[in-house]
């Protein structure tokens, strides 16, 4: 089970939120002058790292609102949560600080 | 007891040779589906000159963590089509590859729990049965004398309102599938090379000519993906994507117990498939890990909500203690459905996509991936399977049609 820190609310269980997927895709400018290969990356392609991942989760059962985390998906480690339209942190993966509450 | 005391090591099923400098054919990934794909090239396509790449040992993956249930019953045609070809060949391999891998017909269960439940499964169903696949439709109390230990009560959050079933679905036991794969590549001359990682490709313009791995370089004019939850990450290395997403799916084993559930009971909405392995075990598995995850483990909420599906449907399981738990890692697709055909890079194939359910359908992957890496072109059965359909929007939605959960 993940303890996640909540922005708003603190460190809550993982089973209090809903996973959103990769952080950063943004909703295509000009849609209608897609290609079809480009609707295709934007509907169905995601990144799938292995190591350091910007993803989205929910705080479904508390504050309702989204954020971003930076997690490893190899050991799980939450190594940085940060607010809905910053930019990714730049967090050396191996001397990654883990916010408080944020562990395994 | 001292060693003199124990007996002689059996014979080992496979050699581990050295890597050759080249192959003709090159299939990364030593799990069912790999070996599989290699027992056919050399079988069906006359290529013997072929090598498995396994990264850790042989059949040590997916194939060893999954929970062994081999059924056909998909609603769409082109999956129906796939599954089925897959149960048939489980149906003739035992003899066929020399080895009896128990597999076991014991019939696989599909309840339902709500009116939409019930719509759904009666149309599967009938869908099942336009494509020759054989299924029924059972009331609750043909449920209950096919599996007396289901509880049929009205007195639970979701009561059983019947159930499809398919008297020719089963359990294999996996390790042993992959062993009798690799007794007969080894005997047709396939090298199965385990310890051995790719680190890299080679390539002669958008061609693929060679492998990397830390046993050193390998020359090869194809190159067969069947990576699972790590294809993604050999992608990247060919420079291409996959529409994949890598998640833990877990699954977990009770004590033994004696014979006390004669078939396979699958519920989607409760959420948990429950079979017992010849030995004894309970198994059972749920859905995936929601989050991403390359680590072979996941949360334990995830495992405590099947227990609890499993409880209800199955009352007796709350004395069971749980021996053991664990994780793979398995890559989905966002229809739900393989990709086997070619891939953006010339000469290099992809196996990948099985998600939650590639172990049903090794032998069918492993048939027309070899077709599709011996001639350069699809067979029949994997043609709709192709990388193209997510930009052709020709998707096979198996999400929730497909009598499980994903």
């Amino acid at each position: 089970m993940l303890l996640i820190s909540c922005p708003n609310c603190g460190p809550r269980d993982e089973t209090e939120f809903h996973y959103g997927g990769q952080a950063h895709v943004a909703y295509p400018e000009n849609p209608d002058a897609l290609t079809d290969r480009q609707w295709a990356e934007y509907l169905f392609y995601r990144d799938n790292t292995k190591g350091a991942f910007a993803e989205r989760w929910v705080h479904s059962t508390g504050c309702r609102q989204w954020f971003n985390m930076l997690r490893d998906t190899v050991s799980y480690d939450i190594q940085a949560i940060y607010k809905m339209g910053e930019p990714r942190p730049d967090v050396n993966t191996s001397a990654a600080t883990t916010p408080e509450g944020a562990t395994k | 007891m001292s060693a003199d005391h124990l007996p002689e090591h059996p014979d080992f099923l496979w050699r581990n040779p050295e890597p050759k400098a080249s192959y003709d054919a090159v299939i990364v990934g030593g799990g069912g589906h790999g070996l599989a794909t290699a027992y056919f090239l050399a079988k069906n396509h006359g290529m013997t000159n072929i090598a498995v790449l396994e990264k850790g040992w042989l059949a040590g993956g997916n194939m060893a963590r999954n929970t062994t249930i081999i059924r056909s019953n998909y609603l769409w045609d082109e999956s129906a089509a796939i599954y089925e070809h897959a149960l048939k060949l489980w149906e003739i391999l035992p003899e066929e590859l020399e080895y009896d891998f128990l597999f076991s017909q014991r019939g696989v269960m599909n309840l339902a729990h709500t009116l939409g439940d019930v719509r759904e499964s009666i149309r599967r169903v009938g869908a099942n049965k336009l494509n020759g696949v054989d299924a029924e439709w059972l009331d609750p109390q043909q449920v209950k004398e096919l599996c007396p230990i289901l509880n049929i009560s009205d007195n639970i959050r979701y009561p059983v309102m019947g159930a499809t079933y398919q008297p020719r679905a089963g359990i294999a036991k996996h390790d042993h599938v992959a062993w009798a794969f690799a007794r007969k590549c080894d005997e047709l001359g396939v090298d199965i090379i385990q310890n051995c990682e790719v680190t890299g490709f080679l390539k002669d313009g958008n061609r693929v000519v060679g492998v990397k791995t830390n046993q050193g370089t390998i020359h090869t004019e194809k190159v067969g993906l069947a990576a699972a939850g790590h294809s993604s990450v050999l992608a990247e290395m060919a420079g291409f994507r996959l529409p994949i997403q890598s998640h833990p799916l877990q699954a977990l084993v009770s004590e033994l117990h004696e014979p006390v559930h004669p078939t396979v009971v699958m519920s989607n909405h409760v959420h948990v498939y429950v079979s017992q392995a010849h030995k004894g075990e309970l198994v059972m598995g749920a859905g995936v890990d929601s989050y991403n995850g390359y680590g072979q483990r996941g949360s334990f909420h995830v495992i405590e909500h099947q227990m609890a599906a499993a409880v209800e449907l199955f009352p007796i399981f709350a004395r069971a203690h749980v021996l053991r738990t664990w994780g793979g890692i398995v890559d989905t697709t966002m229809d739900a459905s393989p990709i086997v055909g070619l891939s953006p890079v010339e000469n290099m194939f992809v196996n990948c996509g099985w998600g939650t359910g590639g172990f049903k359908g090794t032998p069918a992957a492993g048939l027309t991936f070899a077709h599709t890496i011996a001639t350069g072109t699809p067979h029949e059965l994997n043609k709709p399977f192709s990388l193209e359909r997510f930009e052709t929007g020709a998707l096979i939605d198996e999400h929730g049609a497909a009598a499980v959960a994903h």
